[in-house]
């Protein structure tokens, strides 16, 4: 059999299930931590939400210069749009030179959603994921750095 | 980076998902054409084409009936699996309330069963969900145990669209005859869901000693929309949709006659040919786990296993630290379809009920794969599977934060054994 290209659609017609955007970074993933390389966290930060019994659990770990991110690392365990949210927030935190602080600490799950291209809302909760681990790695630089 | 295997240059299509529904058989087809547009009349007109039309209809019914043992009116054609269950479960509480508002099931039922059972409840029943063992069996001595006074009705699945597992439904059957006979009364009732298991089981109703039983012809290669309840004869139950009396006044509307000589022809073929196809989906299920336990490592098989216990065309398995919604979306890109149980494909976002009524414990159950075979299924299909799925797997525990333990007794719940 040949496979048909197809799209899902809702009662309104809309395409149901995940954008071009998204799935370019479910496909293509950028930014990762690969647990096979042998990469050097120190000077790194750790943010980790979820859990696997959740279904979802993400880990973001940044490296901060003068109070501007300058580095970071994901990695995620959930469906395709936690994968791509992920991979996704770690291009915004590191376009132009990096995120100051300031900023990375107003990244709002809206901005995630907003760069994907949308999402079906009952995935929504899976980008929500991705912006706490941030603020998680924030927290943790800050408290260690006082 | 994170390289994932290249696609092949003509995109195939692998159908791996024949418990969700399976394709149209051809003799299938060929077999409703004339209902079309040809012997399209209203069973119930008088003239010569409306009379073909009723005699096609009740040949079918005979047909039906035949193979399962029981006598043309005791046949009601519905309009698919999920309507015989309502059917069943409410048309037996409203018919028999007065005497009791008990029933029982089990903790793994289709929700087709489950949620008129749920409403139900929140119309004064009571309903005993049985626990299963970590394969999915429920236990009839369990069964037996739960029923009381007031039990109405007992239904246990045949098999298990999941997981696969056959329960014991001729064993829990006779145990029922024999209640009923020693304590003089009819109840309680007992009904199956046979959906799953009418493509490969026997389905004889006095073999396995049930009063009602649901199947459709969506998974065994017939039409969508058309199914049948069994109702052993004196049985009384109230019909869900009133209108003109169609189907013995159990299901008004007219009826689809095509989809019903249709049912009636897929039930023929699977029934006749079930027994060497079951081998042989058997041994490629054989063959597709073997080859899975061989290229990727932590990995679970969830239900029975395989063997005469465990319906020939299932596998479900879990893979540990991925979750089964990137897998799906990942085999699709390559053609292959099958299902999870993962809490991201569900409405509900909670993991499948089934696995976790087994005691998988959730983050298990979010990597569970299930393919079901079919008749087109053959070596080459578990092979082109085999060609991308342990990459698939590597490249996404390549960014897994997450590192399970495979047995369970390092993560509290010690009854699982490692198979």
């Amino acid at each position: 059999m040949t496979a048909k290209t197809a799209q899902i659609k809702d009662k309104d017609g809309n395409s149901w299930l995940y954008s071009d955007i998204v799935r370019e970074h479910f496909f293509h993933p950028r930014h990762m931590l690969l647990n096979s390389e042998d990469f050097d966290l120190t000077g790194y930060y750790e943010g980790r939400v979820g859990s696997p019994a959740c279904g979802d659990e993400m880990v973001i770990w940044v490296k901060i210069d003068n109070e501007k991110i300058s580095d970071c690392k994901w990695q995620t365990f959930g469906c395709g749009s936690a994968i791509a949210s992920t991979s996704i927030l770690a291009e915004m935190v590191l376009e132009n030179e990096g995120m100051t602080l300031v900023e990375a600490k107003q990244v709002t799950p809206q901005d995630i959603i907003k760069r994907l291209g949308g999402l079906p809302p009952r995935k929504i909760h899976c980008s929500i994921l991705g912006d706490q681990a941030l603020q998680k790695a924030i927290q943790n630089y800050e408290s260690q750095n006082k | 980076m994170l390289n994932f295997p290249e696609k092949p240059k003509t995109k195939c299509l692998v159908y791996l998902d024949h418990a969700a529904t399976t394709y149209v058989n051809e003799e299938v087809k060929a077999a409703m054409e004339p209902f079309f547009s040809d012997c399209f009349a209203n069973p119930s007109s008088l003239y010569a084409i409306g009379r073909e039309a009723n005699g096609a209809l009740n040949d079918a019914r005979r047909q039906v009936a035949k193979i399962l043992h029981a006598l043309p009116y005791n046949i009601i054609f519905t309009g698919g699996g999920t309507e015989s269950d309502n059917l069943a479960i409410l048309g037996v509480a409203r018919k028999h309330q007065d005497y009791g508002k008990h029933i029982i099931t089990t903790k793994i039922e289709h929700h087709a069963l489950i949620h008129p059972l749920v409403e139900l409840e929140k119309q004064g029943f009571e309903v005993t969900y049985l626990d299963v063992d970590s394969q999915g069996f429920v236990s009839p001595k369990k069964v037996m145990q739960a029923i009381r006074p007031d039990t109405i009705l007992i239904s246990v699945m045949y098999a298990n669209n999941e997981i696969g597992t056959v329960e014991p439904i001729a064993e829990i059957g006779r145990e029922i005859l024999k209640y009923r006979k020693k304590h003089g009364t009819e109840y309680p009732y007992f009904h199956t869901d046979a959906c799953q298991a009418a493509g490969a089981l026997e389905i004889d109703v006095e073999k396995l000693h049930v009063d009602l039983l649901t199947l459709n012809a969506s998974k065994i290669y017939g039409p969508k929309g058309v199914g049948v309840l069994y109702k052993r004869r004196g049985l009384q139950i109230e019909p869900l949709i009133y209108g003109g009396g169609q189907e013995m006044k159990l299901r008004s509307g007219t009826e689809n006659v095509s989809g019903i000589v249709g049912l009636a022809k897929a039930l023929e073929l699977v029934q006749k040919h079930k027994n060497t196809e079951n081998t042989k989906t058997r041994e490629l299920v054989r063959y597709f786990w073997g080859c899975i336990q061989k290229e990727i490592a932590k990995v679970w098989l969830n239900g029975p296993e395989i063997g005469e216990k465990r319906l020939p065309n299932n596998l479900n398995f879990s893979i540990l630290d991925v979750e089964g919604e990137a897998l799906l979306l990942y085999l699709d890109a390559y053609g292959i379809c099958c299902s999870t149980g993962s809490a991201c494909t569900s409405i509900s976002l909670e993991p499948s009920h089934v696995l976790s009524a087994c005691g998988l414990p959730y983050e298990y159950s979010h990597g569970s794969l299930r393919f079901t075979l079919g008749h087109c299924n053959s070596k080459k299909d578990i092979d082109y599977v085999m060609k991308y799925l342990p990459s698939i797997v590597e490249k996404l525990r390549e960014i897994s934060p997450v590192n399970l333990p495979l047995d369970f007794k390092d993560n509290k719940h010690s009854q699982y054994q490692l198979k």
